[in-house]
């Protein structure tokens, strides 16, 4: 692959050399997915202390949820991280064609699991399940499912409003890869993207069971 | 070049197994332990992105240290108010 910007193969000058720089760039990335983590770890926690104080209405309140819609979306997710890290291969081994087409595909999947979200919730809008809208519920424990939807909205909001994000700034590394910006020896933003992108399925991970799955189907 | 294709490929295939096996599970009406099969799954799939498709082994040490930090605080988070909640009378 031909580097077109020769900027970008010069080391910054507080660097040793282009490994230290590397380092230092995935060390400002990990960093700022710790704040991530404890980001969306706060309201995993609020999660946490509800279900414990209400087992039957979380149990309850997940029963409503559409298990085959949030069944798929973790299956498109996972697939588009193999697409993210096959992309960082490519890039890795000099296949221009090959990045931008998994870059694309790690895109589209993305935006497969938000035109599915938005289905979602417009049923949940449909079956009176949004809290502080028109929020109705049959049955004892009506208030603590409500709970239960108050923080279902939040997270998976918070995660597809991350996903929003990330499906953007991948567009925006894939324009660069078109214009030939990376290198075997550069490609140091596709690998950052990447470790965001993981990160955003991660969440994924831990949601898809807490959410979809309480008390078995 | 970190893994081989292949080896993607593999740990894709590993991740939709654990899916596939949390999700059928659900079925099997297992209590509380249901929920202990899949946070064990959820642990095992996020360190399968972690260590495959995030590559942590083949960072710094000081990387790995800062990528442990946020679940180390987390962990500290978690322990506190459980103990308060699941101590309660």
């Amino acid at each position: 692959m031909a580097d077109h910007s020769p900027a970008y193969s010069e080391v910054a000058e507080q660097f040793d050399d282009a490994p230290q720089q590397r380092d230092a760039a995935t060390l400002g990335m990990w960093t700022f997915l710790a704040t991530e983590v404890l980001f969306f770890g706060v309201l995993f926690m609020g999660y946490l202390a509800y279900r414990v104080v209400y087992p039957e209405a979380f149990a309850e309140a997940s029963h409503e949820t559409h298990v085959i819609i949030g069944g798929i979306n973790t299956a498109i997710l996972l697939t588009s991280s193999l697409t993210m890290a096959l992309s960082v291969y490519s890039v890795q081994a000099g296949q221009r064609k090959a990045l931008i087409a998994l870059l694309i595909a790690t895109m589209a999947l993305g935006s497969a699991f938000m035109v599915f979200k938005g289905v979602e919730y417009y049923k949940e809008y449909q079956e009176h399940l949004v809290p502080a809208v028109d929020f109705s519920f049959r049955g004892p424990h009506a208030s603590q499912v409500e709970i239960f939807y108050y923080l279902y909205f939040l997270m998976t909001g918070l995660h597809a409003i991350h996903l929003t994000l990330g499906i953007a700034v991948v567009g925006a590394i894939t324009f660069l890869a078109w214009r030939g910006h990376f290198s075997p020896q550069y490609h140091t933003p596709v690998e950052l993207v990447g470790l965001y992108w993981h990160f955003v399925d991660i969440v994924w991970i831990f949601l898809f069971p807490l959410i979809y799955l309480i008390g078995g189907r | 070049m970190e893994h081989s294709v292949r080896t993607y490929l593999i740990v894709w295939a590993a991740l939709l197994l654990l899916f596939a096996i949390t999700w059928g599970s659900a079925y099997i009406h297992l209590g509380t332990l249901s929920t202990a099969i899949n946070l064990t799954i959820a642990v095992a799939k996020a360190l399968l992105v972690i260590i495959f498709f995030m590559h942590i082994h083949h960072s710094s040490p000081v990387v790995r240290i800062f990528a442990a930090a946020g679940f180390f605080w987390l962990t500290i988070m978690f322990t506190l108010t459980l103990g308060d909640y699941l101590t309660r009378g």
